[in-house]
């Protein structure tokens, strides 16, 4: 709405034209289109590489392709245009009518119902796009994974003000933990011996590894807590910074959880399904919780503890509150992440992975659902693209996020709250 | 643990403890003037000290050739001085590039593009050198004085002395020069100053000159102390600098110091206590402990609401 009434009032760019072409489809056709795209790649995807003179299907957009070898570039421009571009944008378009109507008789149904229609057209969109290849998959897995540790750190930095460094810490925590339980009960190893338990149920018995994960890193998370009442800024900065190489260092001197060497074996329970359902799960209880009275009680101790104080906030329940939930779901991710890549080692957790969360929270924008999701996919991907320039992307990366933060201090998307409806409602 | 075991501790806690104290300086003086971390500093030490690494392989390279033939002491003081002088305008560049545009924004901006920084140097150095290790060249032959049973070699020496003369220089500086006269006043109050007259810009370039200068000595004595240096050492050194920084109390020059020498003594001590292993692990859990019950440092002053990060 808003942008029609504005280029109604400026010259008309291409940029306006397109936007406006676009306008009247609603998230219903963009997915239906994608999900149109993913099936057309499945089927003809490696003919029409063929054709185009390339090896195989490009798996990341081209992206790869670009850097790697220029001599494919035209093929690679060539497939992303017919099998990504195109029919996304033509089912989108043309179908537009058909998916305004069905998106109309979809919004009149309960909010859960509508999101989840979508949210299910979302996952068949990711399986079969990731049918292609397993460095599809596990990429996608991580992104997803990332989208839930950004966001929880965003809980602290972005909602309650902190500067917390923690946060690799908590992932370790949870990442143990996680596969202490599932490798102690249910993998015959060396550490721990038999399995004791069969591993029929994983469905069942991950939630539970994750949940133990969760909450003994929200365990944790009370030893930054409990100082953040009299400690602010840039000491509580340090006292989280100095949390993650304790338990760093710490975790490198268990020797039965393979000290240094870290732990492997863990089952491959992180299927995408899974990884899908618990991120989901956990963006939305993140929501629900930014938006609740806690979450208003976390922007009043970020802007002014002694007023939030005087307003009846109770600033030390709030504080160990956001740390424990937000050190949970940190610990979920861990949890997940162990059994994505089946191999944890406590260097994994260090200064490099901080760097990483941090970039992907800056990056997307503090205060905001939108700016996690935002930051964590856009660095992901990011990574994954410059991946042939191999060391120089440590030197790309940075600097992008030096301009960022110089053009958009408080990142790409801060301050706008998620609001599912107006996401999914039918426009025209 | 006997005397001279335990003198001989105290000898490498005084030389490991010199350059945690000599990095802190530049993340506690650079504090105390714009009230933000510069977390690039550690990354500023090890491109100094790759800087004296070219320098002192370029000079010996020429004195073998026979075009100018030096002395190594000259060679050494020679490095030092030019090391000290580019690092400084390394550090300008930082401030002029990272810090500049962000000032009056949020503070976590500014922290996020010094990290950013961070890497960068790490990756520029790692492409131009290589991720193998490089031999720092030796110019003083070391020599092993035994007093007492302890051992003390000339290196030690130097280093110790040095890293207490340029500190008390420091000293002198910032207390009894129209600069340094300066510097404080902008520590105090940095909304006011710049109505006198004073440019903060020029300030923030010459504490972030002097910080960086303040490294590239640090990172020529490790260099000398412990040979091997690879572009991961300011990841190791800066974070532990930047702990005794914030452990000294924000913006306290002595204190700085003093927590500097404290974190020298704590590792040392522990790693021969307990297996060397522990170091990190008792190491963090005892500054831990420090600011839990002492929030804000050793010598600081109290939180206030102006500093939020």
């Amino acid at each position: 709405m808003h942008h029609s009434e504005s280029t109604a009032i400026h010259p008309r760019g291409t940029l306006d034209f397109i936007r406006r072409f676009f306008a009247n489809i609603p998230l219903l056709g963009w997915l239906a289109g994608a999900l149109a795209a993913v099936i057309l790649e499945q089927a003809v995807g490696t003919s029409l590489a063929h054709a185009l003179g390339l090896p195989r299907i490009p798996v990341l957009f081209g992206f790869l392709i670009f850097l790697k070898q220029p001599a494919l570039i035209p093929g690679a421009l060539g497939y992303v245009l017919v099998s990504n571009i195109l029919p996304v944008c033509i089912v989108a378009k043309i179908g537009a009518p058909l998916f305004n109507l069905l998106s109309r008789s979809l919004f009149r149904m309960p909010i859960v119902v509508t999101a989840v229609v979508h949210l299910a057209i979302l996952y068949a969109i990711f399986h079969i796009w990731t049918d292609v290849s397993a460095y599809r998959l596990i990429m996608l897995k991580l992104m997803l994974i990332s989208i839930l540790l950004t966001l929880s750190l965003n809980v602290i930095n972005g909602y309650m003000g902190e500067f917390s460094c923690s946060h690799p810490g908590f992932m370790a925590l949870g990442a143990y933990a996680a596969s202490l339980f599932t490798v102690g009960l249910f993998v015959n190893d060396r550490l721990f011996g038999e399995a004791l338990l069969v591993s029929d149920f994983a469905v069942i018995f991950f939630p539970l590894g994750l949940i133990f994960a969760g909450l003994v890193s929200a365990l944790g998370a009370l030893i930054i807590a409990i100082p953040s009442f009299k400690t602010r800024g840039d000491y509580l900065a340090i006292i989280s910074l100095a949390f993650t190489f304790i338990v760093k260092s710490f975790l490198e001197n268990l020797e039965f959880l393979g000290g240094p060497r870290g732990l492997s074996g863990q089952p491959d329970w992180s299927s995408l399904p899974m990884v899908f359902i618990i991120v989901v799960l956990g963006v939305w209880i993140i929501n629900n919780f930014v938006t609740s009275t806690m979450g208003k009680a976390l922007n009043a101790v970020r802007d002014d503890e002694i007023a939030a104080e005087a307003m009846t906030v109770n600033t030390r329940k709030t504080k160990i509150i956001a740390f424990m939930f937000s050190a949970f779901w940190a610990g979920v991710a861990g949890g997940l992440f162990a059994h994505v890549i089946r191999f944890v080692n406590p260097s994994t957790f260090g200064i490099q992975k901080l760097a990483e969360v941090l970039a992907m929270v800056y990056f997307g924008g503090l205060n905001s659902v939108y700016g996690s999701i935002v930051g964590a996919v856009s660095i992901s991907l990011l990574g994954e693209a410059l991946r042939p320039l191999e060391i120089l992307k440590w030197i790309i990366i940075p600097l992008l996020l030096i301009l960022v933060m110089i053009f958009r201090p408080r990142g790409l998307i801060s301050f706008k709250e998620f609001n599912i409806e107006k996401l999914l409602k039918p426009r025209g | 643990m006997n005397l001279t075991f335990f003198l001989q501790n105290v000898v490498n806690a005084l030389q490991w403890g010199s350059f945690y104290a000599l990095i802190a300086l530049g993340y506690s003086m650079v504090y105390s003037i714009l009230m933000l971390f510069n977390f690039a500093h550690g990354d500023i030490f090890m491109v100094g000290t790759y800087i004296g690494f070219a320098l002192t392989t370029a000079f010996i390279a020429l004195s073998a050739a026979g075009i100018v033939v030096l002395p190594n002491w000259l060679i050494l003081i020679l490095t030092i001085i030019l090391a000290m002088l580019f690092t400084s305008c390394l550090g300008m560049l930082v401030e002029r590039i990272g810090y500049r545009p962000l000032r009056g924004g949020p503070r976590a901006s500014a922290a996020i593009t010094g990290l950013m920084i961070g890497i960068i140097l790490q990756t520029t150095v790692l492409y131009i050198m290589g991720a193998q290790r490089v031999l720092f060249p030796s110019l003083i032959q070391t020599t092993t004085y035994n007093v007492a049973g302890v051992a003390v070699t000339n290196i030690k020496i130097m280093i110790v002395f040095v890293s207490i003369a340029l500190m008390i220089a420091l000293h002198q500086f910032v207390q009894h020069s129209k600069w340094g006269m300066a510097m404080r006043a902008m520590a105090f109050d940095y909304a006011v100053v710049p109505l006198m007259g004073i440019s903060i810009n020029t300030i923030a370039a010459m504490t972030f000159a002097i910080g960086s200068a303040l490294a590239a000595a640090a990172g020529i004595m490790y260099g000398m102390a412990y040979p091997i240096i690879d572009p991961s050492m300011g990841i190791l050194f800066g974070w532990k600098a930047f702990v005794a920084a914030i452990l000294g109390g924000r913006g306290s020059i002595m204190g700085a110091c003093i927590a500097g020498f404290l974190i020298g003594f704590i590792e040392i001590f522990v790693a021969t206590i307990f297996p060397s292993t522990l170091r990190d692990l008792i190491a963090y859990s005892i500054i831990f402990v420090i600011l839990v019950f002492r929030p804000h440092g050793l010598f600081g002053e109290p939180y206030s609401a102006r500093l939020r990060l």
